[in-house]
């Protein structure tokens, strides 16, 4: 696993409303019982761990529906964190 | 009813960013007229991701104010006495005595004084200066805009600060009502007033994700979230016996007063308690559904506000909620939170006294879970003889007012 990978996880974790031990990448945002507040804060400890910005508009987007899984977020944030590294 | 207990309303002020009276605000109302540009009264506003807001704009405070009592008028007591003044000359009273010691003040502020506040933490922060202005204290203090109103327009009864963010006005104006209603007072000058546009209040909004970038559509597909406004609306509410005594222009009837609690989540909004506090209004009012013609909505643009408010004006009015005009008066002068519900009363008790339902400006189309008729773009003469404004603030509290056409 990379190390954002581990960061990003490790932030879902401290917000998932769902008694399971670990977050895993294959994981479903929408089984970990995440909030549209949750969303807001994690893009937040995200773009503070990273120092990256995410736009995100909590009328227009929804993240249950843009990303399925943890996985399709830590992909996105590994994009985000490589164009900012070139 | 019997008088004795009858509200009035006999004078209005308002300093808005579709203009600093009651007047042009209400003409740029019914004009469809957007009160939203880009971010002037910001120094560093380059530095926002948000780029506009609806701002007071051409608002001289020398020209209300001697330059001595600036240092301890915030820019939202300014604004509070700015309208209170124009309301108690447009109600034509004289606060003589004894009025005086039975007219209340009380005003609603969600923020307070934010400018005051981020120019001292400049100061301190990023100047590193040692001390900050010696009046800082009572200039920010959050019931600083009852306190100046009080003491600028000699107003010695009951006076404070009603703080529900975004229902804060709208509660304000409901305990003077009852206190008029009740013979508690024998006036009261009240509303709404919030100077947020500052720095630090936008990068707090910014990280809520809720602004839109560009225009607020309340009820719209394609809306995008609310657009921060600022400015002040204040009212005079007298017993209809003494308006009639002193022969004043009555200008409209507050009826009904309805308030609760979703004692669920922080920001979702709950058809819940949006539906109770309509429903409390009405059973205050003696009013049954089918009397109402207009509502003024709260409609702050975003995703959930407004799904929730239409459901339960389906929830509260039934079949009778397709016969509504609904609009939302933030799409013209965007979100004034403490202030927001003093500025949509007052486009409430004038729809209600001129027939015509002020539109919902920026109206792309129909999003199918708000399928009411909101007055899409352009104002409506029609026949309006009752009339709710909606108040639902984070935190989730609730604050509804009935005004009825005087007759």
């Amino acid at each position: 696993m990379t190390d954002v990978a581990s960061d990003v996880i490790a932030i879902i974790a401290k917000k998932k409303r769902v008694d399971k031990p670990n977050v895993e990448l294959t994981d479903r945002l929408e089984d970990l019982g995440l909030e549209s507040l949750d969303a807001v804060e994690m893009i937040f400890d995200i773009e503070e761990k990273f120092d990256i910005s995410i736009p995100y508009n909590a009328n227009t987007n929804n993240p249950r529906t843009e990303f399925d899984t943890v996985g399709d977020v830590v992909t996105a944030i590994e994009k985000l964190v490589a164009e900012k590294k070139s | 009813v019997s008088d004795v207990n009858r509200v009035v309303v006999t004078g209005l002020g308002a300093v808005t960013p579709l203009g600093l009276t009651t007047d042009i605000y209400w003409a740029n109302l019914k004009r469809g007229v957007s009160g939203i540009g880009p971010i002037e009264g910001i120094p560093d506003a380059a530095q926002l991701s948000q780029k506009v807001a609806a701002e007071v704009k051409g608002f001289e405070p020398l020209k209300h104010f001697e330059e001595r009592a600036l240092s301890t008028l915030d820019r939202v007591s300014q604004f509070a006495v700015v309208a209170a003044r124009e309301a108690i000359a447009n109600a034509g009273l004289v606060i003589d005595m004894p009025l005086s010691l039975r007219t209340a003040a009380i005003v609603g502020t969600g923020a307070g004084g934010q400018g005051t506040l981020d120019d001292n933490y400049r100061r301190l922060y990023v100047e590193h200066k040692t001390r900050v202005f010696p009046l800082t204290i009572p200039k920010l203090m959050a019931n600083a805009a009852a306190s100046q109103v009080s003491m600028r327009c000699g107003l010695r009864g009951p006076a404070f600060v009603v703080a529900s963010a975004c229902a804060s006005a709208t509660h304000a104006i409901g305990l003077s009502f009852h206190m008029v209603r009740s013979g508690m007072v024998d006036c009261a000058v009240t509303g709404g007033s919030e100077a947020c546009v500052t720095f630090g209040t936008v990068r707090g909004w910014e990280a809520m994700r809720v602004m839109a970038p560009d225009a607020c559509r309340p009820f719209s597909i394609g809306r995008a979230g609310l657009i921060l406004g600022e400015g002040a609306a204040m009212m005079v509410l007298e017993p209809l016996e003494r308006a009639r005594a002193r022969g004043a222009n009555i200008l409209g009837e507050v009826v009904g007063f309805g308030m609760t609690a979703d004692a669920a989540d922080l920001t979702a909004p709950d058809v819940g308690g949006m539906s109770r506090a309509m429903e409390g209004a009405l059973a205050d009012a003696q009013l049954s559904a089918q009397d109402i013609q207009y509502i003024n909505a709260h409609g702050t643009g975003t995703a959930a506000n407004d799904v929730t408010e239409t459901e339960a004006l389906h929830g509260v009015f039934g079949a009778h909620a397709g016969k509504l005009a609904v609009s939302s008066t933030k799409s013209m002068v965007g979100h004034a939170l403490g202030a927001a519900g003093a500025l949509e009363m007052v486009a409430t008790v004038m729809s209600v006294h001129d027939n015509v339902a002020p539109p919902t400006i920026g109206y792309l189309g129909p999003d199918p879970a708000c399928d009411l008729d909101y007055v899409p773009n352009e104002a409506r003469g029609m026949p309006i003889t009752a009339a709710l404004s909606n108040s639902f603030a984070f935190g989730g509290l609730n604050a509804v007012l009935a005004v009825k056409k005087f007759s």
